[in-house]
């Protein structure tokens, strides 16, 4: 599984990132750093910035002030199209092209990219997500579930081989045991190709799962950054600690079920 | 031909191609034995007429005539009103046409004589023959012999009951009564306008009507007051009172021939075989003829006919009187079954002019409202002044067409384009720009080009919504065609304008009911196109 460049990107990192839209303040001094391979979940409040701040790792969102850098070189030196060519991207609803066939919509960023064979390469994807070219290759977006379209969402992002990939809320639309079944196929992806991750979700337990760190965003900042434990036993503000009580509780009242 | 002469003759050239569909007559036979040898003329001599059964009879009596004499003629009947008709006159786009000195005066020239001028018929055409000329080149023939003036009328019950015989009783009692007019009438200068500031006449209520139902309507009482032309063959019919013009504000309205420099400079033998109608008619023969052509619904070629045979100017072609009489009583269905190659040309012609301008619409319109998505800032004004073309009424439009591109198939081919645009690109600008908005935004954060997203995202998924453009741009096309004949482009607005001068509601409804099948198959096809155009994919539903 070695990556087809020597320059594919592996790390983010975000400094001090403010972005304003009119009066609303979106991001308001944001940090994080990803290293290479690892996978840090952002979570938030609706309004707290977390999509924002994924969005200008890919130069969807512009900031107006501080510094976002993928591999380790400035956003603002590299072409925004060459650049999210070379970045995995799974939006919240899959965002499929629904006149386009499975393999079609898969094969796109290598289509793009023009790398060889980029139907190959759209095959190995929907394998590593545990969904069949024969079976699914030749449907429309609108014949699969909503399950399956998210697979094929996480396909299309891992078929050029990229070293980063964002996804925004990639599970939020789903049922529990959907996202569950999406959870593992999740995970069988990264054990097979390993990638760096920006995951921005909701659900605490879903970045507990998936994550190596979580970054707690409120406010346009990050409050607090390290793993469920570290946060469940120090955390660093009574936002952190009750958003944390908060997931606890839940859990516990589905496992005294 | 003059070197400046090329568009035009060009423009006559594609007219000639589709003449034997565009002709509504069986062709009459040529008589190269008399006078065979002025024939080596450019072109045949066009004769036209304006859009009221008067000069549709003087138009074939012209034609007659000039055929009787060896003389090729195309036949041009129905054109728009005076603004089309003379400025395609003077651009030698026709030859002849009927028109009267007072329209002349007023509309044409737009002068204005001294009382003691504009009551002398003589002096009055005169003047308006020397400013012609002057002016545009053209030629009055000598008079026909009759006046055509305008007359007010009302029924005889209400001139009694409000004690009205004069246009000042008219404007005296005006504010109680509902007046039917003419488009044409209420809008020209020697019409409603002049009158309401010569005899401050202001009516209670004026509604626009068209000529061929103002007579109805008078004598059913839906309307008080009518204009009407003196020698309609329907004022006498409906027993009706024509108010005296106690002002003298009509100018005299003779009749003439009108004709173009190119049949003066190139065509003296068409010039002196019109000249042989100077002076040989009058009101009475006028009403008689119009009474035929309007009230009885004789054909108007053979009433052309039997009127040239009396007047001895043509032999051996009197027209027995016994078939003369219309077969009204003939069914409507075998009306148009004894029409049907007729109506089937039309059709075809219709067609060609429908798919020539909708495909162009479609070649400008969608690649333009592709454009626009690109262009944001301007692209809301731009559609919008696409929307204004829209509004411009299609006779307007027409005319404006005229001095640009003179009559016939190219002004009518760009006026139906200029109305296809709009439809075409407000919705090509429409659903591209909203398209999909989850996938479009998807294809760009995994690094598609803007132009990538336009022509592999954002406008297949238009296609139904294009298609719908066109559609409808289709329909409003196939409508707009049929006031193509005003411009003597031909289709089925032909026995539409034809069956509307001549009120004859038969002739009327075989225009207009192919038509409106044509508006039917014409959308069906696209329906069809709009099928194989979509991708077998709905979009997904979300939310």
């Amino acid at each position: 599984m070695q990556p087809e460049n020597r320059e594919t990107p592996r790390d983010l990192a975000a400094l001090d990132v403010v972005r304003r839209y009119g009066d609303v303040i979106a991001l308001d001094g944001a940090s994080i750093q990803v290293a290479a391979g690892q996978t840090l979940a952002l979570v938030g409040e609706s309004g707290s910035g977390k999509t924002t701040l994924l969005r200008c790792f890919n130069r969807m969102v512009e900031p107006d002030a501080g510094r976002v850098e993928v591999g380790g070189v400035d956003v603002r030196c590299q072409p925004a199209i060459a650049l999210r060519r070379r970045l995995g991207y799974v939006p919240q609803d899959g965002g499929l092209l629904p006149h386009w066939r499975v393999l079609r919509n898969v094969a796109l960023v290598p289509t793009l990219r023009g790398m060889p064979e980029p139907d190959v390469a759209a095959a190995k994807a929907l394998d590593l997500v545990g969904m069949s070219v024969s079976s699914f290759g030749g449907r429309f977006p609108y014949e699969l579930s909503g399950g399956q379209r998210q697979r094929v969402a996480l396909a299309r992002a891992l078929a050029a081989r990229p070293g980063v990939i964002l996804l925004d809320e990639p599970f939020g639309a789903l049922d529990a045991i959907t996202r569950s079944e999406l959870h593992e196929a999740f995970e069988n992806a990264r054990r097979e190709f390993p990638v760096t991750m920006l995951l921005v979700t909701h659900d605490l337990a879903e970045a507990a799962r998936l994550a190596d760190e979580i970054a707690v965003m409120r406010a346009g900042r990050v409050e607090q950054r390290g793993s469920m434990t570290e946060l469940h036993t120090s955390p660093s503000t009574e936002y952190v600690a009750s958003l944390i009580e908060r997931a606890l509780a839940t859990s516990a009242q589905l496992k005294r079920v | 031909m003059t070197a400046g002469m090329t568009l035009r003759m060009r423009c006559l050239a594609v007219l000639a191609m589709f003449l034997p569909l565009a002709t509504t007559q069986p062709q009459q036979l040529q008589r190269p034995d008399i006078n065979g040898s002025a024939s080596n003329r450019g072109r045949p001599v066009v004769v036209a007429s304006k859009p009221f059964g008067e000069s549709y009879l003087l138009c074939e009596m012209f034609a007659q005539l000039l055929e009787a004499h060896g003389i090729a003629v195309t036949r041009r009947p129905g054109l728009g009103a005076t603004e089309v008709a003379f400025a395609a006159l003077s651009r030698d786009a026709i030859d002849v046409y009927p028109e009267y000195t007072g329209t002349g005066l007023l509309v044409i020239l737009h002068d204005s004589l001294t009382d003691s001028i504009a009551r002398d018929p003589r002096a009055v055409y005169q003047h308006v023959a020397r400013v012609s000329t002057a002016r545009y080149g053209v030629r009055w023939l000598p008079p026909l012999g009759f006046q055509n003036t305008y007359a007010i009328a009302v029924q005889r019950a209400t001139a009694d009951r409000y004690h009205i015989r004069t246009l000042s009783d008219l404007a005296r009692e005006g504010s109680h009564l509902l007046a039917g007019f003419t488009p044409d009438f209420i809008g020209r200068a020697d019409g409603l306008p002049g009158l309401a500031r010569v005899y401050g006449l202001h009516l209670g209520e004026v509604r626009p009507l068209a000529p061929a139902v103002k007579y109805q309507a008078l004598a059913a009482s839906a309307v008080d007051v009518v204009d009407g032309y003196s020698t309609d063959g329907l004022l006498a019919r409906y027993d009706l009172v024509t108010l005296v013009d106690d002002r003298h504000f009509f100018p005299p309205y003779e009749a003439a021939a009108l004709v173009s420099r190119r049949l003066t400079l190139q065509d003296p033998d068409a010039i002196a075989t019109l000249t042989l109608l100077s002076d040989r008619l009058n009101e009475t023969t006028m009403r008689e003829l119009n009474r035929r052509v309007e009230v009885d619904g004789e054909d108007v070629h053979r009433v052309a006919a039997d009127a040239l045979a009396q007047l001895g100017l043509v032999h051996g072609r009197i027209a027995n009187t016994e078939s003369s009489t219309r077969t009204n009583n003939v069914g409507f269905l075998r009306y148009l079954w004894q029409r049907r190659t007729q109506i089937g040309a039309l059709t075809l012609r219709h067609l060609f002019l429908v798919a020539t301008a909708l495909t162009a619409a479609v070649l400008i319109a969608i690649p333009l409202g592709l454009g626009l998505e690109r262009a944001r800032a301007v692209a809301e004004p731009a559609v919008r002044l696409l929307g204004a073309i829209q509004t411009v009424p299609s006779i307007a439009m027409l005319a404006f067409m005229i001095p640009l591109l003179g009559i016939g198939t190219a002004p009518a081919l760009v006026a139906l384009w200029l109305y296809a645009l709009y439809p075409i690109a407000r919705n090509t600008f429409t659903g591209v720009r909203d398209a999909d908005p989850a996938a479009v935004e998807a294809a760009e954060a995994l690094g598609t080009t803007p132009s990538q997203r336009l022509l592999m995202v954002r406008l297949p998924l238009a296609a139904p919504v294009i298609m719908a453009g066109v559609r409808t741009a289709a329909v409003i096309t196939v409508g707009a065609a049929t006031l193509a004949a005003f411009i003597g482009a031909g289709g089925l607005g032909e026995p539409i304008v034809a069956g509307l001068a001549l009120a004859d509601t038969r002739m009327i409804l075989s225009g207009a009911l192919p038509a409106a099948a044509l508006a039917l198959a014409v959308d069906g096809a696209l329906a069809l196109v709009e099928r194989a155009l979509t991708p077998a994919f709905r979009a997904p539903t979300r939310r």
